[in-house]
């Protein structure tokens, strides 16, 4: 079999005019596994977005999530949106882009784009699997736990909000215990007296594939409740389900590398001033124009 | 004497009167009917092998279930605050009723939607609906496909259905998204077919594969139940 390596055209224009371009990016890891892409028998070329396996094997979590879950979750599944989301973007503009770049991308600002669910999907589950452990549950330590106190009271508090979060989470969707970093509530607000305190945890509810990624929150957990996440180890029981994940899957060491990591990104976005309400006040400077390439300039009047 | 007596009397009968009035002051409350799971018209496994008796037995005692008992808790407590006049809480209550109510009012109509295949199930409907079906979709092997698509298409959990139109009397496929009833996508829209497309409807069987159950739960499709709606609404708009 022929192996051919071809080199995606980037769209730099289009990533200047977007927001994810000014957005640091959080997941390195994510950064596009680019292979060399094969051209298979029939001739048609295959983007590269590779599955990437869970840090244990598919049996590790029993009895507390079977393996036939993670054969039919990982395995169909995850693999589906992989494959599908390969298909939808190779030779587009969002080739050539990390996983992340693709999801806040075709976010689009809420008018998603197609490529996004099942990007976004990819994302959510590679985060997923991350998020759990053999052995895993317990308490947090640490910074961690000092932040979960501080923002919800104690750890017994979130862990009550979280279930009761994920439970109520109506439909298909995932939970999220997020740092919001210097944000207000509103989008697009800028933060008048930015504090210390404004850099909290949250716990949020997402419907379908939408990740607090998209509002540029720094996710540190999440629990998958779409009824296949589930179905076949607790039935309807999804509060069972909650809790076996919070007592024995949770890696709160993974929560507090990933708690660790956002910390340090707001700070350096801070200190580089990348925020909006730096952009609120630009330097006298002639502002930048980005010109469609397609666009033809003698047809603007 | 008999006068002070005749206005005690009077006073009390007003009294009373005053009291009556109190507690039939509010007769849409106190008459609000509960909702209550509804029989299956068959039995657990008499859809098999197209659904299994596990997940009739799980989507009706589980889920189901569960619906009725949400929605009637939340209506309990919608009862109380309007009674106390707590219009915050009679909002914040919507969302529980939408989604518990939605949930009873859409499977209520599933189970009839369903039927084992010796008591007609999968049998193509006759006319009035059949010769609608072929006006706006071309032929029956094409609504199925429309709503195959459809109901494929729809991220997370939802519904596909056919429904009819009232208003521009004509026949629909539309979809909704979680438990909201076909007439959140109009006020005019009337369920004819509904197909569960959660994964509860068909994961233990079908796992990921929810083209295979689309494409199979044709088979036990109850196109009378269908075919009845259609005509008694068909009657009513000639009527009008």
């Amino acid at each position: 079999m022929m192996t051919v390596a071809v080199t995606a055209i980037s769209s730099p224009l289009l990533l200047h005019s977007q927001g994810p371009n000014r957005q640091l990016l959080q997941w390195k890891r994510n950064e596009k596994r680019r292979l060399p892409t094969k051209v298979a028998g029939s001739g048609v070329i295959t983007a590269g977005f590779e599955l990437k396996p869970p840090p244990y094997s598919l049996d590790a979590l029993e009895p507390h999530m079977s393996r036939e879950t993670l054969d039919y979750h990982w395995g169909k599944h995850y693999r589906t949106y992989i494959e599908n989301l390969n298909k939808q973007i190779v030779g587009t503009d969002l080739d050539a882009l990390s996983l992340e770049e693709v999801v806040l991308l075709s976010y689009n600002r809420g008018n998603m784009l197609p490529a996004f669910n099942n990007a976004a999907q990819a994302w959510n589950h590679e985060f997923f699997w991350e998020s759990i452990q053999p052995g895993g549950g317990g308490k947090p330590t640490g910074e961690l736990l000092r932040l979960i106190e501080r923002d919800f009271g104690s750890f017994e508090e979130f862990l009550e909000r979280f279930k009761s979060a994920a439970a109520s989470n109506f439909g298909s969707g995932w939970t999220w215990l997020a740092y919001k970093a210097n944000r207000l509530e509103v989008a697009n607000a800028v933060n008048p007296l930015p504090k210390e305190e404004d850099k909290k945890l949250v716990i949020v509810k997402t419907p379908n594939a939408v990740n607090p990624l998209v509002w540029d929150y720094s996710p540190l957990l999440t629990i998958d409740t779409w009824e296949h996440a589930y179905y076949l180890d607790f039935e309807n029981r999804r509060a069972e389900y909650i809790n076996t994940f919070m007592e024995k899957l949770v890696s709160w060491e993974t929560v507090n590398t990933r708690l660790e990591a956002a910390m340090v990104r707001a700070t350096q976005r801070e200190q580089e001033g990348t925020y909006t309400e730096e952009e609120a006040n630009p330097d006298d400077e002639e502002p930048e124009v980005y010109l469609d390439s397609d666009i033809d300039v003698s047809e603007v009047d | 004497m008999t006068t002070v007596v005749f206005i005690i009397v009077l006073v009390i009968f007003a009294a009373s009167l005053h009291d009556a009035g109190a507690t039939t002051m509010d007769p849409c409350l106190e008459s609000t009917k509960t909702a209550s799971l509804p029989d299956l018209p068959y039995a657990y496994d008499a859809l098999e092998p197209v659904i299994s008796e596990e997940i009739m037995r799980l989507h009706h005692q589980k889920h189901h279930q569960t619906y009725v008992t949400q929605y009637n808790k939340a209506l309990n407590s919608l009862r109380s605050a309007m009674a106390d006049g707590d219009h915050s809480s009679v909002v914040k209550l919507q969302s529980l009723i939408k989604f518990n109510g939605g949930g009873h009012v859409n499977h209520a109509i599933f189970w009839k939607n369903l039927a084992p295949v010796h008591e007609g199930g999968g049998k193509p409907p006759h006319d009035p609906l059949s010769s609608a079906i072929d006006a706006h979709f071309g032929s029956f092997e094409g609504l199925i496909q429309k709503m195959n698509a459809e109901g494929a298409a729809v991220q997370g959990s939802g519904w596909v259905w056919l429904g009819l139109d009232r208003e521009l009397k004509r026949l629909v496929v539309e979809t909704t998204a979680n438990q909201d009833p076909l007439v959140t996508k109009g006020t005019h829209l009337v369920p004819l077919i509904g197909i569960d497309v959660w994964e509860h409807a068909y994961y233990p069987q079908y796992k990921n594969a929810r083209a295979e159950y689309l494409k199979n739960i044709w088979s036990v499709i109850n196109w009378k139940y269908a075919a009845d709606v259609f005509e008694k609404h068909s009657r009513d708009l000639d009527t009008n």
